[in-house]
Protein backbone atom coordinates (compact mmCIF):
# COMPACT_ATOMS: atom_id res chain seq x y z
CA UNK A 1 0.00 0.00 0.00
CA UNK A 2 2.61 2.35 -1.39
CA UNK A 3 0.89 5.50 -2.39
CA UNK A 4 2.54 6.50 -5.61
CA UNK A 5 3.44 10.77 -5.81
CA UNK A 6 1.14 12.12 -7.73
CA UNK A 7 2.61 15.32 -9.90
CA UNK A 8 1.06 18.27 -7.68
CA UNK A 9 -1.17 19.58 -11.07
CA UNK A 10 -2.61 15.93 -11.47
CA UNK A 11 -3.39 15.89 -7.51
CA UNK A 12 -7.41 15.93 -6.99
CA UNK A 13 -8.57 18.65 -5.22
CA UNK A 14 -10.29 16.31 -2.36
CA UNK A 15 -7.95 13.64 -2.20
CA UNK A 16 -9.57 10.05 -1.97
CA UNK A 17 -11.78 8.17 -0.10
CA UNK A 18 -10.79 9.37 3.46
CA UNK A 19 -11.64 13.30 2.54
CA UNK A 20 -15.34 11.75 1.29
CA UNK A 21 -15.66 10.79 4.97
CA UNK A 22 -14.58 14.14 6.10
CA UNK A 23 -16.66 15.74 3.62
CA UNK A 24 -19.69 13.88 5.06
CA UNK A 25 -18.09 14.38 8.56
CA UNK A 26 -18.16 18.18 8.20
CA UNK A 27 -21.65 18.23 6.35
CA UNK A 28 -23.36 15.80 9.37
CA UNK A 29 -21.12 18.28 12.12
CA UNK A 30 -22.69 21.67 10.60
CA UNK A 31 -26.08 19.84 10.71
CA UNK A 32 -26.08 19.29 14.21
CA UNK A 33 -23.96 22.73 15.03
CA UNK A 34 -27.20 24.64 13.74
CA UNK A 35 -29.93 22.60 15.24
CA UNK A 36 -27.95 22.52 18.57
CA UNK A 37 -29.15 25.79 18.61
CA UNK A 38 -32.78 25.07 19.18
CA UNK A 39 -33.13 22.02 21.80
CA UNK A 40 -36.53 20.90 22.39
CA UNK A 41 -37.44 21.84 26.10
CA UNK A 42 -39.34 18.71 27.22
CA UNK A 43 -36.06 16.84 27.11
CA UNK A 44 -34.68 18.53 30.17
CA UNK A 45 -36.99 18.11 33.08
CA UNK A 46 -34.87 18.63 35.77
CA UNK A 47 -37.30 17.17 38.57
CA UNK A 48 -34.10 16.48 40.62
CA UNK A 49 -34.95 16.91 44.24
CA UNK A 50 -37.56 19.77 43.92
CA UNK A 51 -40.49 18.52 44.18
CA UNK A 52 -42.19 21.90 45.30
CA UNK A 53 -43.92 23.13 42.19
CA UNK A 54 -46.61 20.72 42.15
CA UNK A 55 -49.93 22.03 40.70
CA UNK A 56 -51.98 22.57 43.59
CA UNK A 57 -48.21 24.64 45.08
CA UNK A 58 -50.05 28.06 43.34
CA UNK A 59 -47.28 30.60 45.15
CA UNK A 60 -44.47 28.75 43.17
CA UNK A 61 -41.95 30.72 45.23
CA UNK A 62 -40.32 28.30 47.45
CA UNK A 63 -39.33 25.65 44.71
CA UNK A 64 -35.57 25.79 44.78
CA UNK A 65 -33.73 23.93 42.93
CA UNK A 66 -36.05 23.54 39.57
CA UNK A 67 -33.58 23.27 36.78
CA UNK A 68 -34.40 22.96 32.86
CA UNK A 69 -35.56 25.31 30.14
CA UNK A 70 -39.54 25.75 29.66
CA UNK A 71 -40.85 27.17 26.12
CA UNK A 72 -43.72 29.46 26.02
CA UNK A 73 -45.29 30.25 23.02
CA UNK A 74 -47.71 33.47 23.91
CA UNK A 75 -49.90 35.32 21.34
CA UNK A 76 -48.86 38.57 20.41
CA UNK A 77 -51.07 40.86 22.53
CA UNK A 78 -49.04 39.37 25.72
CA UNK A 79 -45.30 40.42 24.43
CA UNK A 80 -44.70 42.55 27.18
CA UNK A 81 -46.64 41.01 30.22
CA UNK A 82 -44.89 37.93 29.19
CA UNK A 83 -41.74 39.33 29.48
CA UNK A 84 -41.95 41.01 32.51
CA UNK A 85 -42.98 37.17 34.12
CA UNK A 86 -40.33 35.85 32.44
CA UNK A 87 -37.68 38.41 34.18
CA UNK A 88 -39.58 37.66 37.13
CA UNK A 89 -39.60 33.87 36.87
CA UNK A 90 -36.28 33.63 36.26
CA UNK A 91 -34.80 35.37 38.88
CA UNK A 92 -36.92 33.70 41.42
CA UNK A 93 -35.57 30.48 39.77
CA UNK A 94 -32.25 31.09 39.06
CA UNK A 95 -31.76 27.60 37.19
CA UNK A 96 -34.74 28.01 34.63
CA UNK A 97 -34.31 29.49 31.64
CA UNK A 98 -37.64 30.79 29.69
CA UNK A 99 -38.02 30.51 25.98
CA UNK A 100 -40.30 33.02 24.72
CA UNK A 101 -41.83 33.13 21.55
CA UNK A 102 -45.06 35.52 20.42
CA UNK A 103 -46.88 35.42 16.90
CA UNK A 104 -50.90 35.27 16.61
CA UNK A 105 -52.36 32.41 18.45
CA UNK A 106 -53.87 30.95 14.87
CA UNK A 107 -49.96 30.99 14.13
CA UNK A 108 -48.76 29.24 17.55
CA UNK A 109 -51.71 26.59 17.35
CA UNK A 110 -50.57 25.44 13.92
CA UNK A 111 -47.07 25.56 14.98
CA UNK A 112 -47.55 23.18 18.17
CA UNK A 113 -49.80 20.72 15.72
CA UNK A 114 -46.96 20.63 13.54
CA UNK A 115 -44.54 19.27 16.24
CA UNK A 116 -42.53 23.05 17.28
CA UNK A 117 -41.08 21.91 20.55
CA UNK A 118 -43.25 23.58 23.51
CA UNK A 119 -43.63 23.62 27.28
CA UNK A 120 -46.31 26.30 27.39
CA UNK A 121 -49.33 27.67 25.10
CA UNK A 122 -50.89 31.05 26.22
CA UNK A 123 -53.48 31.46 23.65
CA UNK A 124 -55.51 34.90 23.11
CA UNK A 125 -59.28 33.48 23.96
CA UNK A 126 -60.41 29.89 23.99
CA UNK A 127 -61.69 29.56 21.04
CA UNK A 128 -57.86 29.76 19.12
CA UNK A 129 -57.23 26.74 20.80
CA UNK A 130 -60.05 24.61 19.13
CA UNK A 131 -57.98 23.28 16.06
CA UNK A 132 -55.22 22.26 18.82
CA UNK A 133 -54.12 18.69 18.88
CA UNK A 134 -56.66 18.06 22.36
CA UNK A 135 -53.45 14.61 22.76
CA UNK A 136 -51.20 17.16 23.44
CA UNK A 137 -52.54 18.78 26.03
CA UNK A 138 -51.94 17.95 29.90
CA UNK A 139 -54.00 20.85 31.23
CA UNK A 140 -55.94 24.13 30.01
CA UNK A 141 -56.68 27.46 32.50
CA UNK A 142 -58.04 30.30 31.96
CA UNK A 143 -55.82 33.11 33.56
CA UNK A 144 -57.02 36.58 32.33
CA UNK A 145 -58.99 38.70 30.11
CA UNK A 146 -58.82 41.07 27.40
CA UNK A 147 -61.09 43.55 25.60
CA UNK A 148 -61.04 45.59 22.77
CA UNK A 149 -60.04 48.93 21.92
CA UNK A 150 -59.45 51.75 19.26
CA UNK A 151 -55.56 53.28 18.77
CA UNK A 152 -54.80 55.76 17.49
CA UNK A 153 -51.58 58.12 16.82
CA UNK A 154 -50.98 60.19 19.54
CA UNK A 155 -51.64 62.79 17.57
CA UNK A 156 -55.36 61.31 16.52
CA UNK A 157 -55.15 62.94 12.91
CA UNK A 158 -58.45 61.50 11.69
CA UNK A 159 -60.24 62.54 15.27
CA UNK A 160 -61.45 59.44 15.89
CA UNK A 161 -63.54 59.59 18.93
CA UNK A 162 -66.22 56.70 18.97
CA UNK A 163 -66.03 53.04 16.77
CA UNK A 164 -68.84 55.17 14.69
CA UNK A 165 -66.53 57.05 12.89
CA UNK A 166 -63.77 53.95 12.03
CA UNK A 167 -66.78 53.90 8.87
CA UNK A 168 -65.60 57.26 7.60
CA UNK A 169 -64.20 56.86 4.60
CA UNK A 170 -61.34 59.58 5.02
CA UNK A 171 -60.58 57.08 8.56
CA UNK A 172 -57.48 54.49 7.34
CA UNK A 173 -58.65 51.48 9.48
CA UNK A 174 -56.23 48.72 10.50
CA UNK A 175 -57.26 45.47 11.66
CA UNK A 176 -56.37 41.81 12.61
CA UNK A 177 -56.97 38.98 9.79
CA UNK A 178 -59.95 37.63 10.33
CA UNK A 179 -58.29 34.20 11.42
CA UNK A 180 -56.65 35.60 13.86
CA UNK A 181 -58.76 36.09 17.57
CA UNK A 182 -57.99 39.59 17.50
CA UNK A 183 -59.60 39.79 13.88
CA UNK A 184 -62.47 37.79 14.57
CA UNK A 185 -63.03 39.75 17.99
CA UNK A 186 -63.32 42.81 16.06
CA UNK A 187 -65.49 41.55 13.39
CA UNK A 188 -67.60 40.82 16.30
CA UNK A 189 -67.68 43.90 17.44
CA UNK A 190 -68.10 45.67 14.21
CA UNK A 191 -71.14 43.37 13.73
CA UNK A 192 -72.58 44.42 17.08
CA UNK A 193 -72.06 48.33 16.38
CA UNK A 194 -73.56 47.94 13.26
CA UNK A 195 -70.74 49.71 11.84
CA UNK A 196 -68.85 48.93 8.22
CA UNK A 197 -65.16 50.07 9.07
CA UNK A 198 -63.41 51.86 6.02
CA UNK A 199 -60.24 48.30 6.34
CA UNK A 200 -57.09 49.03 4.33
CA UNK A 201 -55.24 45.87 5.75
CA UNK A 202 -55.53 42.83 7.68
CA UNK A 203 -53.03 42.67 9.33
CA UNK A 204 -51.25 38.72 10.37
CA UNK A 205 -50.95 39.62 14.07
CA UNK A 206 -52.51 42.13 16.91
CA UNK A 207 -48.78 43.37 17.05
CA UNK A 208 -48.06 43.98 13.55
CA UNK A 209 -51.58 45.73 13.69
CA UNK A 210 -50.67 48.50 16.25
CA UNK A 211 -47.49 48.85 14.40
CA UNK A 212 -49.13 50.49 11.36
CA UNK A 213 -50.51 52.85 13.97
CA UNK A 214 -47.11 53.37 15.62
CA UNK A 215 -45.80 54.19 12.57
CA UNK A 216 -48.52 56.47 11.79
CA UNK A 217 -49.43 55.31 8.38
CA UNK A 218 -53.21 54.10 9.57
CA UNK A 219 -55.29 56.33 11.41
CA UNK A 220 -56.94 53.82 13.73
CA UNK A 221 -56.52 50.03 14.48
CA UNK A 222 -58.66 48.05 16.59
CA UNK A 223 -56.64 46.28 19.22
CA UNK A 224 -56.53 45.06 22.95
CA UNK A 225 -56.88 47.27 25.64
CA UNK A 226 -53.77 45.65 26.82
CA UNK A 227 -51.68 46.74 23.78
CA UNK A 228 -52.73 50.30 24.00
CA UNK A 229 -51.61 49.98 27.98
CA UNK A 230 -48.47 48.22 26.71
CA UNK A 231 -47.57 50.93 23.79
CA UNK A 232 -47.38 53.20 26.60
CA UNK A 233 -47.02 57.19 24.59
CA UNK A 234 -46.61 55.26 21.19
CA UNK A 235 -50.21 55.15 20.50
CA UNK A 236 -53.32 56.65 22.16
CA UNK A 237 -56.69 54.44 22.97
CA UNK A 238 -60.48 55.24 22.40
CA UNK A 239 -62.40 53.31 24.17
CA UNK A 240 -65.45 50.49 22.14
CA UNK A 241 -68.68 50.99 24.38
CA UNK A 242 -69.31 47.74 26.88
CA UNK A 243 -72.48 46.82 24.22
CA UNK A 244 -70.50 46.54 21.59
CA UNK A 245 -66.98 45.05 23.09
CA UNK A 246 -66.11 41.52 22.70
CA UNK A 247 -64.13 40.11 25.94
CA UNK A 248 -61.32 37.08 25.25
CA UNK A 249 -60.66 34.95 28.14
CA UNK A 250 -57.08 33.66 27.63
CA UNK A 251 -56.09 30.02 28.55
CA UNK A 252 -52.74 28.79 29.69
CA UNK A 253 -52.12 25.29 28.04
CA UNK A 254 -50.07 23.21 29.53
CA UNK A 255 -48.07 20.86 27.14
CA UNK A 256 -45.41 18.92 28.96
CA UNK A 257 -45.40 16.84 32.48
CA UNK A 258 -42.23 18.92 33.77
CA UNK A 259 -41.82 20.60 37.24
CA UNK A 260 -40.35 23.56 35.48
CA UNK A 261 -43.26 23.77 33.68
CA UNK A 262 -46.02 23.45 36.03
CA UNK A 263 -43.92 25.73 38.29
CA UNK A 264 -43.98 28.41 35.44
CA UNK A 265 -47.87 27.99 34.98
CA UNK A 266 -48.30 27.96 38.49
CA UNK A 267 -46.58 31.38 38.53
CA UNK A 268 -48.67 33.16 35.59
CA UNK A 269 -51.82 32.15 37.96
CA UNK A 270 -50.48 33.36 41.30
CA UNK A 271 -50.98 36.68 42.67
CA UNK A 272 -47.48 37.86 41.48
CA UNK A 273 -48.49 37.33 37.78
CA UNK A 274 -52.29 38.25 38.13
CA UNK A 275 -50.68 41.29 39.48
CA UNK A 276 -47.79 42.06 36.27
CA UNK A 277 -50.56 41.02 33.77
CA UNK A 278 -53.13 43.57 35.34
CA UNK A 279 -50.24 45.87 35.23
CA UNK A 280 -50.25 45.64 31.41
CA UNK A 281 -54.12 46.54 31.33
CA UNK A 282 -55.20 42.51 31.53
CA UNK A 283 -58.49 42.06 33.49
CA UNK A 284 -59.01 38.63 35.99
CA UNK A 285 -60.43 35.73 33.90
CA UNK B 1 -1.98 1.35 -11.65
CA UNK B 2 -4.76 1.57 -14.12
CA UNK B 3 -6.74 0.26 -11.10
CA UNK B 4 -5.53 2.69 -8.74
CA UNK B 5 -6.93 5.71 -11.31
CA UNK B 6 -10.02 4.52 -11.17
CA UNK B 7 -10.52 4.20 -7.76
CA UNK B 8 -9.31 7.55 -7.80
CA UNK B 9 -11.97 8.60 -9.90
CA UNK B 10 -14.55 6.45 -8.03
CA UNK B 11 -13.40 7.70 -4.90
CA UNK B 12 -13.16 11.06 -6.58
CA UNK B 13 -17.42 10.86 -7.97
CA UNK B 14 -17.71 9.49 -4.29
CA UNK B 15 -16.49 12.91 -2.94
CA UNK B 16 -18.68 14.76 -5.41
CA UNK B 17 -21.70 12.71 -5.90
CA UNK B 18 -22.91 12.67 -2.16
CA UNK B 19 -22.70 16.09 -1.37
CA UNK B 20 -24.80 16.72 -5.02
CA UNK B 21 -26.99 13.77 -4.11
CA UNK B 22 -27.67 15.51 -0.44
CA UNK B 23 -28.36 18.92 -2.03
CA UNK B 24 -30.69 17.44 -4.94
CA UNK B 25 -33.05 16.01 -2.12
CA UNK B 26 -32.95 19.04 0.18
CA UNK B 27 -34.45 20.96 -2.74
CA UNK B 28 -36.63 18.54 -4.10
CA UNK B 29 -37.93 16.78 -1.12
CA UNK B 30 -39.96 19.37 0.16
CA UNK B 31 -41.55 20.19 -3.28
CA UNK B 32 -42.31 16.28 -3.05
CA UNK B 33 -43.78 16.48 0.18
CA UNK B 34 -46.28 19.50 -1.01
CA UNK B 35 -47.42 17.30 -3.91
CA UNK B 36 -47.67 13.88 -1.59
CA UNK B 37 -49.63 16.09 1.12
CA UNK B 38 -51.55 17.67 -1.62
CA UNK B 39 -55.27 16.46 -1.44
CA UNK B 40 -55.84 16.22 -5.45
CA UNK B 41 -59.76 15.56 -4.86
CA UNK B 42 -60.06 18.71 -3.17
CA UNK B 43 -58.04 20.98 -5.25
CA UNK B 44 -60.08 22.57 -7.37
CA UNK B 45 -62.60 23.39 -5.20
CA UNK B 46 -60.45 24.88 -2.69
CA UNK B 47 -59.08 27.07 -5.77
CA UNK B 48 -62.51 27.98 -7.32
CA UNK B 49 -63.35 30.08 -4.17
CA UNK B 50 -63.19 33.73 -4.84
CA UNK B 51 -60.38 34.65 -2.61
CA UNK B 52 -58.39 32.53 -4.59
CA UNK B 53 -59.45 34.27 -7.43
CA UNK B 54 -58.86 37.70 -6.11
CA UNK B 55 -55.75 36.85 -4.97
CA UNK B 56 -54.56 35.31 -8.10
CA UNK B 57 -55.42 38.03 -10.44
CA UNK B 58 -53.75 40.36 -8.19
CA UNK B 59 -50.54 38.60 -8.43
CA UNK B 60 -50.59 38.49 -12.29
CA UNK B 61 -51.78 41.84 -12.08
CA UNK B 62 -48.83 43.06 -10.22
CA UNK B 63 -46.28 40.92 -11.10
CA UNK B 64 -46.77 41.84 -15.15
CA UNK B 65 -46.45 45.46 -13.67
CA UNK B 66 -43.14 44.38 -12.18
CA UNK B 67 -42.10 42.93 -15.23
CA UNK B 68 -42.80 46.01 -17.59
CA UNK B 69 -41.18 48.41 -15.20
CA UNK B 70 -37.78 45.82 -15.23
CA UNK B 71 -38.01 46.57 -18.18
CA UNK B 72 -38.68 50.01 -19.14
CA UNK B 73 -36.19 51.16 -16.39
CA UNK B 74 -33.45 48.21 -15.75
CA UNK B 75 -32.89 47.81 -19.29
CA UNK B 76 -31.32 51.19 -19.72
CA UNK B 77 -29.58 50.73 -16.57
CA UNK B 78 -28.33 47.54 -17.36
CA UNK B 79 -27.22 48.95 -20.42
CA UNK B 80 -24.97 51.91 -19.22
CA UNK B 81 -24.07 49.59 -16.07
CA UNK B 82 -22.20 46.99 -18.36
CA UNK B 83 -20.71 50.23 -20.70
CA UNK B 84 -19.25 52.28 -18.35
CA UNK B 85 -15.67 51.37 -16.73
CA UNK B 86 -15.91 54.53 -14.63
CA UNK B 87 -14.99 53.67 -11.03
CA UNK B 88 -18.06 54.73 -9.09
CA UNK B 89 -19.94 51.82 -11.53
CA UNK B 90 -18.34 49.35 -9.22
CA UNK B 91 -19.74 50.77 -6.39
CA UNK B 92 -23.12 51.56 -7.85
CA UNK B 93 -23.43 47.80 -8.83
CA UNK B 94 -22.66 46.80 -5.17
CA UNK B 95 -25.35 49.63 -3.61
CA UNK B 96 -28.03 47.93 -6.39
CA UNK B 97 -27.16 44.43 -4.84
CA UNK B 98 -27.87 45.22 -1.54
CA UNK B 99 -31.87 44.97 -2.07
CA UNK B 100 -30.91 41.52 -3.52
CA UNK B 101 -29.53 40.33 -0.35
CA UNK B 102 -31.83 42.61 2.35
CA UNK B 103 -34.09 40.43 4.20
CA UNK B 104 -37.62 41.22 2.22
CA UNK B 105 -39.31 42.53 5.73
CA UNK B 106 -36.35 45.12 6.26
CA UNK B 107 -37.03 45.86 2.43
CA UNK B 108 -40.80 46.53 3.22
CA UNK B 109 -39.54 48.54 6.46
CA UNK B 110 -37.49 51.02 3.98
CA UNK B 111 -40.40 51.39 1.48
CA UNK B 112 -42.82 52.61 4.40
CA UNK B 113 -39.73 54.90 5.43
CA UNK B 114 -39.71 56.03 2.06
CA UNK B 115 -43.26 56.09 0.43
CA UNK B 116 -45.30 55.96 3.86
CA UNK B 117 -47.18 58.86 5.30
CA UNK B 118 -44.14 60.08 7.62
CA UNK B 119 -41.70 58.63 4.41
CA UNK B 120 -38.97 61.12 3.28
CA UNK B 121 -41.11 60.72 0.02
CA UNK B 122 -43.92 59.81 0.81
CA UNK B 123 -44.88 62.74 3.26
CA UNK B 124 -44.26 65.22 0.08
CA UNK B 125 -47.05 63.31 -2.02
CA UNK B 126 -49.47 63.08 1.01
CA UNK B 127 -49.60 66.61 0.35
CA UNK B 128 -50.97 65.91 -2.91
CA UNK B 129 -53.50 63.61 -1.75
CA UNK B 130 -50.99 60.54 -2.98
CA UNK B 131 -51.26 58.04 -0.60
CA UNK B 132 -49.19 54.75 -1.49
CA UNK B 133 -49.18 52.21 1.67
CA UNK B 134 -52.45 50.13 1.34
CA UNK B 135 -52.73 50.42 -2.31
CA UNK B 136 -51.79 48.01 -5.22
CA UNK B 137 -49.21 50.51 -6.09
CA UNK B 138 -47.39 49.36 -2.86
CA UNK B 139 -47.56 45.94 -4.04
CA UNK B 140 -45.61 46.92 -7.66
CA UNK B 141 -43.01 49.06 -5.83
CA UNK B 142 -42.69 46.28 -3.03
CA UNK B 143 -42.37 43.33 -5.64
CA UNK B 144 -40.24 46.04 -8.02
CA UNK B 145 -37.97 46.60 -4.92
CA UNK B 146 -36.70 43.13 -4.62
CA UNK B 147 -36.65 41.56 -8.44
CA UNK B 148 -35.16 44.91 -10.32
CA UNK B 149 -31.68 44.01 -9.11
CA UNK B 150 -32.22 40.40 -10.49
CA UNK B 151 -33.14 41.65 -13.75
CA UNK B 152 -30.46 44.24 -13.86
CA UNK B 153 -27.59 42.48 -12.73
CA UNK B 154 -29.03 39.32 -15.40
CA UNK B 155 -29.22 41.49 -18.33
CA UNK B 156 -26.00 43.42 -17.87
CA UNK B 157 -24.26 40.09 -17.81
CA UNK B 158 -25.26 39.59 -21.18
CA UNK B 159 -24.78 42.58 -22.17
CA UNK B 160 -21.40 42.64 -20.91
CA UNK B 161 -20.77 39.36 -23.04
CA UNK B 162 -21.77 41.65 -26.43
CA UNK B 163 -18.47 41.30 -28.92
CA UNK B 164 -16.87 44.94 -28.52
CA UNK B 165 -16.09 44.69 -32.33
CA UNK B 166 -20.10 44.60 -33.22
CA UNK B 167 -20.39 48.61 -31.91
CA UNK B 168 -17.04 49.60 -33.34
CA UNK B 169 -18.15 48.57 -36.98
CA UNK B 170 -21.36 49.62 -36.63
CA UNK B 171 -19.80 52.99 -35.04
CA UNK B 172 -18.00 53.63 -38.19
CA UNK B 173 -20.95 52.91 -40.63
CA UNK B 174 -22.23 55.87 -38.37
CA UNK B 175 -24.76 54.31 -36.38
CA UNK B 176 -25.69 56.30 -33.32
CA UNK B 177 -25.12 54.65 -29.84
CA UNK B 178 -29.18 54.15 -29.62
CA UNK B 179 -29.42 52.81 -33.41
CA UNK B 180 -26.52 50.35 -32.72
CA UNK B 181 -28.34 49.26 -29.58
CA UNK B 182 -31.88 48.87 -31.09
CA UNK B 183 -30.39 46.79 -34.20
CA UNK B 184 -27.61 44.91 -32.98
CA UNK B 185 -27.47 45.35 -28.93
CA UNK B 186 -31.00 44.25 -28.12
CA UNK B 187 -31.96 41.49 -30.54
CA UNK B 188 -28.29 39.79 -29.44
CA UNK B 189 -29.11 40.13 -25.43
CA UNK B 190 -32.71 38.73 -25.85
CA UNK B 191 -32.26 35.64 -24.30
CA UNK B 192 -30.42 37.16 -21.51
CA UNK B 193 -33.57 39.66 -20.98
CA UNK B 194 -36.20 37.09 -20.79
CA UNK B 195 -34.10 34.55 -18.69
CA UNK B 196 -33.81 38.12 -16.48
CA UNK B 197 -37.26 38.97 -16.68
CA UNK B 198 -37.69 35.33 -16.13
CA UNK B 199 -35.77 35.66 -12.74
CA UNK B 200 -37.42 38.92 -11.74
CA UNK B 201 -40.96 38.15 -12.42
CA UNK B 202 -40.23 34.51 -10.32
CA UNK B 203 -39.22 36.94 -7.69
CA UNK B 204 -42.15 39.15 -7.45
CA UNK B 205 -44.53 36.38 -7.86
CA UNK B 206 -43.27 34.97 -4.43
CA UNK B 207 -42.52 38.04 -2.50
CA UNK B 208 -43.90 37.96 1.03
CA UNK B 209 -42.01 39.96 3.20
CA UNK B 210 -41.95 43.25 2.14
CA UNK B 211 -45.88 43.19 0.20
CA UNK B 212 -47.22 42.08 4.05
CA UNK B 213 -45.11 44.90 5.41
CA UNK B 214 -45.24 47.79 3.22
CA UNK B 215 -48.86 47.08 1.33
CA UNK B 216 -50.41 45.36 3.91
CA UNK B 217 -52.95 42.69 3.28
CA UNK B 218 -56.16 42.90 1.92
CA UNK B 219 -58.39 41.32 -0.21
CA UNK B 220 -58.27 42.14 -3.94
CA UNK B 221 -55.83 45.28 -3.17
CA UNK B 222 -53.04 44.43 -1.15
CA UNK B 223 -53.50 40.34 -0.60
CA UNK B 224 -51.58 38.66 -3.50
CA UNK B 225 -51.13 34.57 -3.17
CA UNK B 226 -48.46 34.21 -1.09
CA UNK B 227 -49.91 36.27 1.09
CA UNK B 228 -53.25 34.28 1.14
CA UNK B 229 -51.29 31.19 1.54
CA UNK B 230 -49.73 32.62 5.00
CA UNK B 231 -53.05 33.67 6.16
CA UNK B 232 -54.99 30.58 4.77
CA UNK B 233 -52.44 28.28 6.77
CA UNK B 234 -54.26 29.29 9.76
CA UNK B 235 -57.64 28.79 9.09
CA UNK B 236 -57.22 25.44 6.70
CA UNK B 237 -53.79 24.18 5.80
CA UNK B 238 -55.30 22.04 3.01
CA UNK B 239 -56.71 24.99 1.44
CA UNK B 240 -52.49 26.95 2.06
CA UNK B 241 -51.72 23.55 0.54
CA UNK B 242 -53.92 23.70 -2.51
CA UNK B 243 -52.60 27.14 -3.39
CA UNK B 244 -49.12 26.37 -2.66
CA UNK B 245 -50.05 23.87 -5.54
CA UNK B 246 -51.05 26.61 -7.92
CA UNK B 247 -48.20 29.00 -7.13
CA UNK B 248 -45.61 26.17 -7.89
CA UNK B 249 -47.71 25.23 -10.79
CA UNK B 250 -47.79 28.88 -12.87
CA UNK B 251 -43.63 29.12 -11.88
CA UNK B 252 -43.21 26.06 -13.24
CA UNK B 253 -45.45 26.94 -16.66
CA UNK B 254 -43.89 30.47 -16.72
CA UNK B 255 -40.51 29.26 -16.53
CA UNK B 256 -40.85 26.45 -18.99
CA UNK B 257 -42.76 28.83 -21.70
CA UNK B 258 -39.87 30.83 -21.36
CA UNK B 259 -36.55 28.30 -21.53
CA UNK B 260 -38.22 26.75 -23.96
CA UNK B 261 -38.76 29.91 -25.94
CA UNK B 262 -36.00 32.17 -24.74
CA UNK B 263 -33.19 30.26 -23.80
CA UNK B 264 -31.47 27.36 -24.32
Amino acid sequence: MTRQAIPPTRRPSLGGRGAGLALAAILVATVAACGSGSSPSGDSTGAAGGSGAGSTATGASGAAGLTGTVTVLAAASLTESFDAIKADFEAAHPGVTVETSYGSSATLVQQVDNGAPASVLALAGSAAAEPLDKSLVKDTTSFARNILEIAVPPSNPAAVASINDLAKPTVKVVLCADTVPCGKAAQATFRKARVVPNVVSKEVDVKATLAKVRLGEADAAVVYHSDVVAAKDAVKGVAIEGQYNTSLTYPIITLTDDAATRAFVAYVLSDAGRHTLASFGFAAP
Amino acid sequence: MVGGGTGRRVGGRLVLGVPALLAVLLLVLPLLALLLRTDWSRLLADLATPTVWTALRLSLTTTSCTAALCLLLGTPLAWLLARSDHPGTRWLRALLTVPLVLPPVVGGVALLLTWGRNGILGGALSAFGIQIPFTTVAVVLAETFVSLPFYVLAVEGAMRGLDPRLEAVARTLGASELRYLRTVGLPLVLPGIASGLALAWARALGEFGATITFAGNFPGRTQTLPLLVYVELERDPQVATSISILLLAISVVVLGALRGRWLR
